[in-house]
C-alpha cells in the first residue's frame, strides 16, 4: 500500500496478448526488476494483499497477477508452460495432473506436511468447504435446510418459489465445480437427487463461483449450490440477508494449491512465493491472509478434504469424463 | 637371563586377522542378500499393487450401445499413493485405437508382463494387461498399460539399504567382539602355561601336572620331557660333584696328617715355611671340598624340607660351644645373646650348617682379640644375627657376595671357597626366609639370617 502501484488494467487492450483475462493487475515496487506472472483462479480481492506483502518484503520482484476460470488456466498454462511463473488454482484434480505430467517445479526444500503437497511440487494453502448459501427472504417462516436431504426437501416443498431461482457450477466450464460434482458423486447418492431437482426447477449453470454470487445479492437467485464459503463470505455484503451452510451430511472441501512451473521464467522467485505463501498460511495475520486456513486435521470428519493422491486423476479420464457429463447433463439440462 | 627370540608373526594377530576378515566377508554378503532380496520384495510389492490397478481398470471395462465405456473405479488410482507420491501414467487401447490417458505410452505386445522403461525422462514400472469384450455382434480387445514411477521403491530401498547396513556393521561388530573373545580365551591358555614356567623357582624341574587343552598337550609333555632330562642330568652333575668332593677330601685328610707329620720332622726354615703353605692349601681345598658337599646336601634337603620344633638358641648355643676353641685359637670371644628359647619349625641341619658358615666367615674376618656378636631374637620374625668388628663388606659388593663361588674383594688372604654365603641363602630361602648383609657403623659385618 505505501509504495505499490496496483494498477489496474482490465480493460486496457493489450497488444500482443490475445488471451482476454477476468482480472489482471500489477504489483510492483520501485525497485522491482523481475516480473512473475501468476495465473489464478483467486479472485484479486482476497490475494491483493498476500501479493502486496510478498512485494513489500521483496521489493526487487514485481508480480503480474492473471484470473481466469480453473478450467482455463489448465488449457492456457499447458499450451505456454513457459508463459508463466506460478500457477495457483482450487481445481486440484487439474493441479495435480499438471504435476503429474511433470509441468511443475519440484521445491525439495519446502516444508509442509504431506498431506497438503504432493511429489514437492504441489502446495496446499487452503482448506475451503463448498458452501450452500441461501438467501435468508426465501426460507422466510420456513426450516433453514442443513444437508442436501433437507435442501432437497425445501425445494420440492415450493418448486414455485424456486423455479429459475437456483443455481450452481456448469461443470463443462468450470474445473473446480467438476471438482466438487465428482466428489459429491463419490460421497454420496443424494447428489444426483438433488441435480434431478435442480434439473427440474430450471437451474441457472455458472461458470465461477464470483458470478453466481453476483447474482445471489443481486436476488437472481435465491439459492447458490456448491459455492466457495470463503468467496460468499468475502463477497457478500449484507450478511443478515445470506446464510452459508456447510451441508453437515458430508461438507466437500477443497484445498487451493500452487504450483512453480517446470519452464518458469524466474524460478527463483517464484519458489519465494509459494515459500511466501506457505509461511503466510500458517502464520497469524488475518489482515494479509484473508483465505481460510489449511484444516489441520484434515480428516476430522470422514474424509471431508478431498485429498492429495493420484485418484485426483480419475475423473479427468477421457471416457470417465464423458460419461460424468452426460450423466449431468442428463440429469440438469431437462429441456 | 632373558635372550630376545626371533619372533615370527603372532597366532593372537594371525587369528584377529583370520576371524575378523571372515566376519567382515560375512557381513558383506549379509548386506548384499538383504538388499537383493528386499529389493525383490519390493518391486514384488509395486507390481503386485500395479496388478490390482490394472485388473480393476479392465474390470470396469463395458460395452454400452455398441460403444466401449471404461469407468475408472476411484480406487484404481487411489491405491497407487506412495509416500513418495509416485506419478502414476495409463492409457487405453481399443483394439489398435488409442481411447484415453496417455498417448505416448504404448502396450506392451504380451499381456500380463511387467517391464521397466523409460516414459517422459523417469524409470518407469509398467503393466499392460488386456481383456475381450464381447457385445451383441461385436468382439473387441480392450488393452491397458499402468505405469508408475519408482520414487518410493528407491525410498524403501534406500531405507532397506540402511537398515541392512547396521545390521551387517551390527553383525560384524559383534563377530568382532567374539573373535576377540575367542582369541583372548585360546592364548590364554598359552599365557597362563608361560606364566607358570616364569612362576617356577629355579630348582623346580618337576613336570606340569595341571590339565591343558588338547592341542597344548603335546607342547606341554615335550616339554616336561625336557625337565625331566635336564633335572637328570643336573641331579647328576650334582652327585658327581659331591661324590668328586668326597673323594677328593678324604685322601686330602691323609695328605694333610703326613704334611703335619713332615713339618714336625724338617728343621730347614724355609722347608718349614713349604711345608706350611702345604698344610695351607690341604686345608683351603678340604674346606672347599666340605663346603661342596655342604652344598650339595642342602640343595637336596631344601627341595625336600621336613620341618620340626627346635629351639634356635639351644641350636646356636650348641654351635657355639662347638666353635669356641676355634674362636680361642685366634684369640676371639664368641658371644650369644638372645631371648629365651626360640621355637621354630625348621629343618635343624640346614640351620646350624647356615649359622656354622656365617659364624666361620666372621671368625675369619673379624681382628684378633675382638668379640663376635650372636643374636636370636624371636620379635616379629626369627631371626639369628651374626656380627663381627672386621673390616664389613665392601659396600658396592653387598648385593652380589651370595652368588656361588664369589668371594669379596678384601677375602685374599684369607681361606675360603666362596660357597659359604650361597649356602645361607639358600637355608634362608628354604625356610621362606632371606639373607641380609650390612655393615655396622662402628665399622665390621653383620649377616642376618631370617627364617
Amino acid at each position: 500500500m505505501r509504495n505499490f502501484v496496483a494498477l489496474i488494467l482490465l480493460l486496457f487492450p493489450q497488444i500482443g496478448i490475445a488471451q482476454e483475462w477476468e482480472d489482471r493487475q500489477l504489483f510492483t515496487a520501485d525497485t522491482s526488476t523481475q516480473m512473475l506472472r501468476v495465473i489464478s483462479s483467486t479472485d484479486t480481492v482476497l490475494f491483493a494483499p498476500i501479493i502486496e506483502h510478498f512485494v513489500a518484503e521483496n521489493p526487487s520482484i514485481g508480480v503480474e497477477y492473471l484470473v481466469h476460470g480453473t478450467s482455463d488456466i489448465d488449457q492456457i498454462f499447458r499450451t505456454d508452460p513457459d508463459g508463466f511463473d506460478l500457477v495457483v488454482s482450487s481445481a486440484m484434480d487439474l493441479q495435480l495432473k499438471l504435476v503429474n505430467d511433470g509441468l511443475a517445479l519440484r521445491l525439495p526444500d519446502l516444508v509442509h506436511p504431506s498431506w497438503a503437497q504432493w511429489r514437492q511440487s504441489l502446495f496446499a494453502f487452503t482448506s475451503e468447504p463448498a458452501a450452500i448459501v441461501i438467501n435468508n427472504d426465501a426460507f422466510a417462516g420456513h426450516k433453514i435446510p442443513q444437508t442436501r436431504q433437507q435442501l432437497i426437501e425445501a425445494l420440492r416443498e415450493r418448486p414455485d418459489a424456486f423455479r429459475g431461482r437456483v443455481g450452481t457450477y456448469d461443470i463443462r466450464k468450470s474445473g473446480v465445480g467438476y471438482l466438487f460434482a465428482t466428489q459429491d458423486a463419490r460421497a454420496t447418492e443424494t447428489y444426483w437427487r438433488l441435480m434431478e431437482v435442480l434439473g427440474t426447477l430450471g437451474v441457472r449453470l455458472y461458470c465461477c463461483s464470483g458470478a453466481m454470487i453476483d447474482d445471489l445479492t443481486d436476488g437472481r437467485i435465491a439459492v447458490a449450490y456448491n459455492v466457495l464459503g470463503s468467496y460468499a463470505e468475502a463477497r457478500v455484503e449484507n450478511r443478515d440477508k445470506f446464510q452459508v451452510i456447510l451441508p453437515s451430511d458430508f461438507p466437500t472441501t477443497m484445498m487451493r494449491t500452487a504450483m512453480v512451473s517446470v519452464h518458469a521464467p524466474n524460478p527463483e522467485p517464484a519458489a519465494a512465493f509459494i515459500r511466501h505463501l506457505v509461511a503466510l498460511q500458517s502464520a497469524d495475520n488475518d489482515e494479509v491472509f484473508q483465505l481460510p486456513r489449511l484444516n489441520i486435521q484434515p480428516n476430522d470428519i470422514e474424509r471431508a478434504t478431498i485429498a492429495l493422491e493420484p485418484a485426483l486423476m480419475t475423473f479427468l479420464d477421457a471416457l470417465k469424463r464423458r460419461r460424468f457429463v452426460a450423466e449431468w447433463e442428463n440429469a440438469v439440462i431437462q429441456e | 637371563m632373558t635372550h630376545s627370540l626371533p619372533v615370527s608373526g603372532s597366532l593372537r594377530n594371525r587369528l584377529v586377522v583370520i576371524l575378523i576378515g571372515g566376519a567382515a566377508i560375512l557381513a558383506f554378503l549379509l548386506f548384499f542378500a538383504v538388499r537383493n532380496y528386499a529389493t525383490q520384495v519390493a518391486q514384488q510389492g509395486q507390481d503386485n499393487i500395479l496388478g490390482a490397478s490394472v485388473a480393476s481398470i479392465l474390470d470396469a471395462a463395458t460395452i454400452r450401445d455398441g460403444e466401449v465405456e471404461i469407468d475408472i473405479p476411484y480406487a484404481s488410482f487411489s491405491m497407487l499413493s506412495t509416500p513418495f507420491d509416485d506419478r502414476v501414467f495409463y492409457a487405453i487401447y481399443q483394439d489398435e485405437t488409442f481411447l484415453s490417458g496417455y498417448p505416448g505410452l504404448a502396450v506392451a505386445d504380451r499381456a500380463d508382463r511387467f517391464q521397466t522403461i523409460t516414459f517422459r525422462g523417469e524409470a518407469v514400472r509398467m503393466i499392460t494387461a488386456e481383456r475381450i469384450l464381447i457385445g451383441i455382434d461385436q468382439r473387441t480387445r480392450i488393452r491397458v498399460a499402468l505405469a508408475q514411477t519408482q520414487d518410493a521403491l528407491s525410498g524403501t530401498l534406500e531405507q532397506i539399504s540402511r537398515n541392512a547396513a547396521i545390521l551387517g556393521g551390527g553383525f560384524f561388530a559383534l563377530a568382532a567382539l567374539l573373535s576377540y573373545w575367542a582369541t583372548s580365551t585360546t592364548i590364554g591358555q598359552l599365557q597362563r602355561l608361560t606364566d607358570s614356567v616364569t612362576k617356577r623357582g629355579p630348582q623346580d624341574l618337576s613336570p606340569f601336572k595341571k590339565p591343558v587343552p588338547a592341542e597344548m598337550a603335546p607342547l606341554v609333555t615335550s616339554l616336561n620331557s625336557l625337565m625331566g632330562r635336564l633335572d637328570q642330568s643336573l641331579s647328576q652333575s650334582e652327585d658327581f660333584i659331591a661324590e668328586a668332593a668326597h673323594r677328593v677330601r678324604t685322601p686330602l685328610a691323609t695328605v694333610r696328617s703326613y704334611a703335619e707329620a713332615t713339618l714336625q720332622r724338617v728343621d730347614k726354615k724355609e722347608n718349614r715355611q713349604a711345608m706350611r703353605s702345604m698344610v695351607r692349601a690341604i686345608d683351603e681345598s678340604s674346606r672347599a671340598a666340605g663346603q661342596l658337599l655342604d652344598h650339595a646336601m642342602i640343595t637336596f634337603r631344601a627341595d625336600h624340607l621336613e620341618r620340626e620344633e627346635i629351639d634356635l638358641v639351644d641350636l646356636v648355643h650348641d654351635l657355639v660351644l662347638r666353635l669356641t676353641p676355634i674362636a680361642e685359637m685366634k684369640d676371639l670371644e664368641l658371644r650369644l645373646q638372645s631371648d629365651a628359647p626360640v621355637a621354630y619349625a625348621g629343618d635343624p641341619i640346614l640351620i646350624q650348617n647356615a649359622v656354622r658358615n656365617l659364624i666361620d666367615n666372621a671368625l675369619k674376618y673379624a681382628p684378633s682379640e675382638s668379640a663376635v656378636d650372636i643374636f636370636v631374637t624371636a620379635n616379629t620374625n626369627t631371626q639369628i644375627k651374626i656380627c663381627d668388628s672386621g673390616p664389613g663388606f665392601p659396600s658396592e659388593e653387598v648385593d652380589t657376595l651370595t652368588a656361588r663361588f664369589k668371594r669379596g674383594r678384601n677375602a685374599e688372604g684369607t681361606i675360603g671357597s666362596g660357597l659359604g654365603l650361597t649356602i645361607a641363602l639358600d637355608v634362608a630361602k628354604a625356610h621362606g626366609g632371606d639373607l641380609v648383609l650390612s655393615n655396622r657403623p662402628e665399622g665390621g659385618a653383620c649377616a642376618t639370617l631370617s627364617l
